[in-house]
């Protein structure tokens, strides 16, 4: 049981009438030779590091190394209490939990990188938020971080996750569409419409170039983890609504990999472009580095 | 673009302590290597950091990542946060010295030169070639190359006939399957180093069989990751 791309995975849920979760575990049995026991209990190890560091960012005022970021969760969720967000609870828990990783990761915490550690706060951030209200059990929340895995494995081997390569896209562009089809397929979603959502979220910021000020995962990053819950959320719902993608998920990643391709080397992580290159970023490098 | 199969946790994965995995993961696995190859405890470690680890180092905590990769932590261990307390603790002095190796070097690379308290120098040379992957690709200025991903044994050993099969010989009798094997030669001298990357485990007897012909063999020692 292998699959190559997303077409290959459809395929494979179609013929076999199980669950895209179902394969990837089946797969990684077959390749790894471990149990399928064994492997559930590795993806509980992520799932609880990634939950951990949600609550922490909740509770503790972290400091970042390169002090861009800190504290933005803590303020997300005071602007909850007063219960007048312009998002609404749910987008803005997401947020506030995307966020809140990021806190965590840039203060040297404990993270997971999905699929970078620069993306790292997308995945937590969508789908505890949507366990959270859906009220999933654990298994259900492993089942979508399964498919979620699925997604990324599959962008790795046809383009690439990381922004040095590909952009910003390659990074948080993944890490939603990730989100989104293991959110649309544990509520119900055909493997098609998961694979949709993915592609959507993908196709949603193809360009996105990789400027971080002083080369550090602190800013624009975090930000944009907070618009990437959106995008996985977002892109869930359209395709759940049974609105297609109309180019099919592997031709998006194919595009996402030609387009990064195209970027120059400025917009690639080196911090020599983009919102790197304004002139606030070059005097918060120099207040950094010296 | 990677052919090989890769598995759910490259794109779940690592667990690791922030905040990147080139400069602060892969940073960690590098030295963690580097303590596996130096005999008896560390009393000093200098790296001397190449390319983007030069520029961005404190930002990216990969000075304590190194140092923490030093004490034995893994990607991981949230020690790695307190890195510079442990190592005074432990009476392991460090610097950080910013260099350019040349054109030649990826660049996220490190070149350690550890000492121990024997007084016995080695010096490593490590590129983190990003999500955490690693490659060591020099050793004691001999250009060698692995990952440390598979089960790692490293043989120094006397750059003489006859030794490799002895290698091969001890390995076999433990039926341990091969992915790699490699000899490196030193240009001057009869020193010669062979790293052999397996599938399975490598066991200490079959280190031990190895050392046996103290005549050929001068080390041998495991340096795995896993
Ligand atoms: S800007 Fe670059 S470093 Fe920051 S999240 Fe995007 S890809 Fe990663």
């Amino acid at each position: 049981m292998n699959f190559k791309n997303g077409s290959e995975l459809e395929a494979l849920c179609m013929e076999t009438g199980k669950s895209m979760a179902q394969v990837c575990i089946e797969r990684e049995v077959e390749l790894s030779g471990r149990s399928e026991e064994n492997i559930r209990e590795e993806m509980k190890l992520n799932y609880v590091v990634m939950k951990n560091a949600v609550e922490r960012a909740k509770n503790e005022t972290l400091h970042s190394m390169g002090g861009l970021i800190g504290g933005e969760a803590q303020k997300l969720h005071a602007r909850m209490q007063s219960g007048k967000t312009v998002c609404g609870t749910r987008i803005s828990k997401a947020m506030a939990a995307a966020m809140g990783v990021m806190e965590v990761n840039a203060s040297m915490g404990l993270i997971v990188a999905a699929p970078t550690a620069g993306s790292c706060g997308i995945l937590p951030g969508a789908v505890l938020t949507t366990a959270e209200a859906y009220g999933w059990d654990e298994e259900q929340i492993l089942d979508a971080l399964f498919v979620a895995g699925a997604i990324g494995l599959i962008i790795m081997r046809n383009a690439t996750v990381s922004g040095a390569e590909g952009g910003c896209q390659a990074e948080t562009g993944s890490a939603a569409a990730m989100a989104a089809a293991g959110i649309v397929s544990v509520l119900g979603g055909s493997p098609r419409q998961a694979l949709d959502a993915a592609a959507v979220a993908l196709k949603n910021v193809m360009g996105l170039v990789c400027d971080p000020i002083a080369g550090l995962v602190e800013s624009p990053c975090q930000k944009r983890n907070a618009i990437g819950v959106a995008n996985a959320l977002l892109s869930a719902e359209i395709s759940l609504a049974g609105i297609p993608s109309i180019v099919p998920f592997d031709e998006v990643v194919d595009a996402a990999y030609r387009v990064g391709k195209k970027m120059p080397m400025e917009l690639r992580e080196t911090a020599l472009g983009g919102l790197a290159a304004t002139p606030t970023a070059c005097s918060l490098c120099s207040r950094i580095y010296n | 673009m990677a052919a090989k199969n890769l598995s759910v946790f490259d794109a779940i994965g690592p667990r690791m302590v922030g905040p990147s995995s080139s400069h602060t993961a892969g940073a960690a696995r590098i030295a963690l290597v580097g303590r596996k190859i130096v005999k008896g405890r560390i009393k000093e470690v200098q790296f001397f950091l190449h390319g983007s680890f030069s520029k961005t180092y404190k930002g990216h905590g990969t000075d304590r990542a190194l140092l923490g990769g030093i004490l034995g932590y893994s990607t991981e261990d949230p020690r790695i946060v307190d890195a510079y307390a442990k190592a005074k603790e432990e009476g392991i002095s460090y610097s950080f010295i910013p260099t350019d190796l040349g054109d030649d070097y990826h660049p996220n690379t490190v070149k350690m030169l550890i000492t121990n308290e024997a007084g016995v120098q080695v010096e490593v040379i490590g590129e983190s070639i990003g999500g955490g992957s690693i490659n060591i690709v020099q050793l004691n200025g001999l250009r060698v190359e692995f990952t440390g991903e598979f089960y790692t044994l490293i043989v120094k050993q006397r750059d003489v006939p006859g030794v490799a099969a002895h290698i091969t010989q001890c390995i076999a009798s433990e039926e341990i399957n091969v992915a790699f094997m490699r000899i490196y030669r030193e240009e001057k001298g009869n020193v010669a180093y062979t790293v052999i990357e397996a599938d399975e485990e490598i066991s200490a007897s079959a280190v031990e069989k190895i050392k046996e012909k103290r005549d050929l063999i001068k080390d041998a020692f495991i340096v795995s990751l896993r």
